[in-house]
């Protein structure tokens, strides 16, 4: 065992790229569920993005260009979900699972040819000094632009759910949509909106495990990260910190985990690769004993009557 | 006086019935105005084409001598017309102050609307919090959230369907301080009400609706209860009569239940303790969210209790679940119909199987006798003048009254020892209330015990031969309903909320 090998700025840092594909899937999917809507094509929507994200990037040479596409990948598919769930009024479980198999298929048909090949690389942040700072520069400011996204969309959401007509407008929908339809709120468009925000979300959290994680294209090498993502949202209890706190303690213990792999402890492997689950659960299980509920309306159909 | 608000010749036809054919009436100014029907008469439909929720196929409304069509909720807002609904439409999880922001177009930042509130809330002797948590509002509380938002638009008409059927007494009386007041200062009022006392006390008119029709009009203050509920029902009206029996054995006794609520939003029994003997009625009266559902689910068997907190005939009944308790012949009828007293998508046969199979004998060695379930339904509904067109129809096609019917019709029929009711009437028209009664006070007669749960308290002095009160989770001690006064009740009922302000 040597735990000397492991640098704990790097170690730091690491963890925090590993939480991102989480966080911007968990983001996404909590502003979903807040309007009443429960999307489990969360991993099917974010492999959608990796692989588009992947393909435009590498077609263009642009990382940046490949998010884009990436969150218009993971979007449109997202609106295959709101046709089904809006208009068809079809069942949400099903038509998410229905989702998650389509985005898996498609995203292996749409990458045959791109296995193997090695994405343009996303530069980190310039920050300039910033990132000289010893210590702290290369832990905090030391990132590519989508770890910055990822936290900007936390504290945008929180914000925007918290302070603004828009965000209330939105928990109404989500709380008793028969009651915001009585007052004269478009629920069925509402929830598309949100619907469509959440795989945009997705497509980002895919694009990144392709572009910068990983970095490049193998078939299902999302590997379940949406579905942690969609665990998330509910023990974080449908607010944006703790999703944020739930990301980075998943993702963080991920690394750790690896890091104290690749250094020898005498752990079983099997108990390591299971800490994230256990540890997040613990901590998130316990900050959810206060009166946290989900949204009332959360999961049903809505047929507008009368 | 021109009208503020005329309606002339208004038709909405929905598939396989007319709704409203050929409504017209006039409110003008500072009226109040009530519109009085059985369920299914059409007052539903007409208020939500005023409140732009619903198009007529045919009329012309005007609102100030100009044409009137409001193409959502959000145009009939702004043209003046707020609305209190029947089932609140509010956001439990949210707080006072936001619910009230989403009835509005433009609101004001959250500071300065709470401030308003405050002030509406004063002016009008209605008090209310707006910080507070709507999940943990009494109903009153709720409707008064309802009321103020409207309130806050400054309207011209005010829409109010069943407005009182959730309050106590007091808070009745400050609902009315608050409406005159409101008619005093020039808003018209719609009320809607199958109360006939209460349009008496305070309507200046109403229009009565039949069958989607305008049948009648008249003065409330000058015509008798009676004569309004004839022309409502259109023919003349029994009321239920208990016959002459006397009280046998305690069959089922509760004694100091303390239950915690399953729910985030649900009040907690303390302390609660009454017998109910053979051949009684105990009706027990309080505003909904004050432990009637907990009541009703720990004498179901639903939700467990401690040993010896209720016993059948001095036997516990701790360790029994739902079903081992129909057997025994303890059976309940909880309020909400569909999806707790039926499967909405489960056909009347099936329905009548999930509670009768144990009492009834429909399922041997595990398999079902379908033949015998559906005699057993249909005994049901030709026993309780159900309206549907056979046992094979799903439980959600029949409207509330006669799913009503059903619900109370298939635990009445199990011939049960004890009967545990909840809202037994709730939201059902007067002719089918009054049938329920009276299977109610006939099951009395026949040596059953009868635990009404009730917000009507006009129902439960008509059918119970003793009254408790249930308030915050506890209930007071039963007494002779014989010579009780409104007043008692009311005092019974623990008091309204913010009773201070009864007279502003």
């Amino acid at each position: 065992m040597d735990l000397s090998s492991i640098n704990p700025i790097l170690l730091i840092a690491a963890m925090i790229a590993a939480a991102t594909p989480i966080l911007l899937a968990a983001i996404g999917e909590l502003v979903v569920e807040r309007a009443g809507v429960l999307n489990l094509g969360v991993e099917g929507m974010m492999i959608t993005g990796a692989v588009c994200g992947f393909i435009i990037a590498v077609n263009t040479g642009s990382p940046a260009m490949g998010f884009v596409a990436a969150a218009v990948g993971g979007a449109v598919l997202s609106l295959l979900f709101a046709f089904l769930t809006q208009v068809a009024l079809a069942n949400q479980v099903a038509s998410g699972l229905a989702l998650t198999l389509f985005g898996l298929g498609l995203s292996s048909l749409m990458g045959q040819s791109y296995v193997g090949i090695k994405p343009p690389r996303a530069e980190a942040t310039p920050l300039g000094p910033l990132a000289d700072i010893p210590i702290i520069g290369p832990i905090i400011f030391g990132h590519d632009l989508m770890v910055y996204i990822g936290l900007a969309l936390v504290a945008g959401t929180w914000a925007v759910l918290k302070f603004t007509r828009m965000g209330l407008v939105l928990r109404a929908v989500g709380e008793n949509h028969d009651a915001a339809h009585a007052l004269g709120y478009k629920v069925k468009r509402i929830r598309t909106l949100a619907i469509l925000f959440g795989g945009a979300c997705a497509g980002l959290g895919g694009a990144y495990i392709s572009l910068i994680r990983v970095p490049q294209w193998t078939e299902g090498m999302t590997a379940g990260v949406g579905w942690i993502a969609l665990a998330l949202v509910v023990f974080a209890s449908w607010k944006p910190w703790r999703v944020l706190l739930g990301a980075y303690l998943f993702g963080g213990i991920t690394q750790l985990q690896l890091n104290l792999q690749g250094a020898g402890v005498a752990i079983p492997v099997e108990y390591l690769a299971m800490s994230p689950y256990i540890v997040t659960i613990i901590v998130l299980v316990i900050l959810s004993a206060d009166k946290s509920r989900a949204p009332g309306s959360l999961g049903r159909t809505f047929h507008a009557s009368g | 006086m021109n009208p503020l608000l005329s309606l002339n010749g208004l038709t909405k036809a929905y598939p396989g019935v007319v709704a409203n054919d050929d409504v017209s009436l006039e409110i003008a100014p500072g009226e109040i105005h009530a519109l009085l029907g059985e369920n299914g008469a059409g007052k539903s439909t007409l208020v939500k084409m005023i409140y732009g929720l619903v198009k007529p196929d045919a009329g012309v409304m005007q609102m100030n001598g100009a044409g009137f069509a409001p193409v959502d909720p959000r145009a009939a807002r702004a043209a003046g017309v707020g609305m209190v609904f029947q089932h609140f439409s509010l956001f439990d999880a949210l707080s006072v102050a936001e619910n009230i922001a989403l009835g509005m177009e433009t609101p004001p930042p959250m500071r300065t609307l709470a401030a308003r509130i405050r002030e509406v809330s004063e002016t009008y002797g209605l008090p209310l919090s707006p910080d507070r948590v709507v999940g943990d509002l009494s109903a009153g509380e709720r409707q008064r959230v309802e009321i103020i938002r409207c309130l806050l638009q400054d309207p011209k008409l005010l829409i109010m369907d069943e407005p009182t059927s959730v309050l106590t007494p007091q808070e009745v009386e400050i609902l009315f301080e608050t409406l005159r007041k409101l008619s005093a200062e020039g808003t018209a009022i719609l009320y809607i009400s199958h109360k006939l006392e209460e349009i008496r006390a305070l309507c200046d008119a109403a229009t009565i609706l039949r069958g989607g029709k305008v049948v009648g009009t008249c003065v409330p203050r000058d015509t008798s209860a009676r004569a309004m509920a004839e022309m409502m029902v259109g023919s003349s009206l029994a009321t239920p009569k208990a016959a002459a029996h006397a009280a046998g054995n305690v069959l089922l006794s509760v004694t100091g239940l303390l239950v915690a609520s399953p729910s985030a939003f649900g009040m907690s029994l303390k302390d609660v303790s009454f017998d109910v003997r053979a051949g009684e009625v105990l009706g027990i009266g309080g505003v909904a969210g004050n432990g009637q559902d907990e009541l009703l689910a720990v004498l179901s068997g639903e939700l467990p209790c401690g040993p010896g907190m209720v016993r059948f005939k001095g036997d516990d009944l701790a360790k029994a679940g739902p079903e081992a308790r129909r057997g025994l012949g303890v059976l309940a009828a909880p309020e909400e119909r569909l999806g707790h007293a039926a499967a909405p998508n489960m056909s009347l046969t099936e329905n009548a199987m999930l509670t009768g199979a144990a009492r009834e004998g429909l399922a041997r060695r595990g398999m079902l006798d379908w033949r015998k379930t559906r005699d057993f339904a249909e005994r049901i509904i030709s026993g309780f003048d159900v309206r549907t067109p056979g046992p094979e129809n799903a439980a959600r096609s029949l409207s509330g009254g006669n799913l009503q019917k059903f619900v109370i019709g298939r635990e009445v029929l199990q011939k049960p020892e004890v009967l545990v009711v909840n809202q037994p009437t709730w939201g059902v028209d007067a002719a089918a209330a009054a049938a329920i009664r009276q299977a109610l006070l006939d099951l009395a007669a026949d040596g059953s015990a009868v635990v009404a749960i009730s917000q009507d308290l006009d129902e439960l002095m008509e059918i119970s031969d003793r009254f408790a009160a249930l308030n915050e989770g506890r209930l007071s001690a039963p007494r002779a309903t014989a010579g009780l006064d409104v007043e008692q009740i009311g005092l019974m009922l623990g008091g309204a909320h913010g009773m201070e302000v009864a007279h502003v």
